[in-house]
């Protein structure tokens, strides 16, 4: 199975924009951030079609997920 | 100086001018965008500017810190606000507080303001800010920079919306090692701003209960909402 991947801000640095991850059947979140050697203290908001989403979901091959890792300077 | 605010008033009248000068906006951070918020608020005639900031200019704040001069290091950051706006424009009132916002006295300093501007670089420090204006009933325009990437929404009391921007309520977020230039500050401080004004005239759209999350390298712009 496939599934959309959106990152955004240093996620992107060296992995891209938006990318499809392919995963065996039944995948989490937690398989997608593994796969893509994101720690979980790196995603701050994680959205599954643009809803607050958890790290063991079981996605749909239509889910789109975006990983978005904290920013807060000033 | 009668006609400091005339190339306000094609998008301002007169009687919104007039009510920008009875507002109180509190500024938590005079540094990065902090310097830059003081700064626009006071040159369009706020009247009263709480600037907040416990901390002192040092050599490493001259790159992006709009405050921050050669001749101005060591000094308070928050006494420096109220200089500047001296010069700037002297109807405006600053009133300078020289200490950190605390657990303790955040409810005494921030009480009796239109608007707070979340200008801090801690995370644990914005939740905190998000509480106390919760308590309070005040809007707080939340605005978060690193590298090349920002962060803008506007909370309104009782929305929490730092619990979805932020898993956790410990740490930085990515400022430590990205670092901060001198555009992105600049860029966040003007929409931080922009939200104020709106926020103080009633009108206009507001980034609530969304985030506007900047990739100034790929230039892009996302609006993301929170349902």
């Amino acid at each position: 199975m496939e599934i959309k991947v959106r990152l955004f801000a240093t996620l992107r640095e060296g992995r891209g924009k938006e990318l499809m991850i392919s995963l065996d059947d039944h995948p989490t979140t937690q398989m997608i951030i593994d796969q893509l050697n994101i720690k979980k203290e790196d995603v701050a908001i994680l959205l599954i079609n643009g809803r607050d989403g958890a790290l063991d979901r079981v996605l749909e091959k239509t889910d789109v997920v975006s990983l978005f890792p904290p920013v807060g300077g000033g | 100086m009668m006609d400091r605010y005339q190339k306000n008033r094609e998008m301002l009248s007169q009687t919104e001018c007039d009510l920008l000068r009875s507002k109180k906006v509190c500024i938590v951070g005079c540094g990065g965008l902090g310097g830059y918020v003081i700064e626009m608020l006071g040159r369009l005639g706020i009247g009263q500017l709480t600037a907040i900031d416990g901390d002192t200019f040092d050599e490493t704040n001259l790159n992006r810190q709009l405050l921050s001069l050669e001749d101005n290091l060591d000094q308070s950051k928050a006494f420096e606000a109220k200089q500047r706006m001296a010069a700037v424009n002297s109807e405006v009132v600053v009133i300078p507080v020289e200490h950190y916002l605390t657990a303790e006295n955040a409810m005494a300093l921030l009480k009796h303001h239109d608007v707070i501007v979340d200008a801090t670089d801690g995370i644990e420090v914005r939740f905190m800010l998000q509480k106390t204006a919760k308590a309070l009933g005040i809007p707080l325009v939340y605005g978060a920079i690193a590298g090349w990437y920002a962060q803008v929404c506007t909370i309104m009391p009782g929305e929490d919306t730092l619990d979805q921007i932020y898993k956790s309520h410990e740490g930085r977020g990515g400022e430590q090692t990205l670092g901060n230039p001198s555009f992105t500050p600049a860029l966040v401080a003007s929409m931080q701003v922009s939200e104020v004004i709106k926020l103080l005239l009633n009108r206009g759209d507001l980034l609530q209960r969304k985030m506007l999350m900047i990739d100034l390298y790929l230039n892009d712009f996302d609006l993301i909402h929170f349902l």
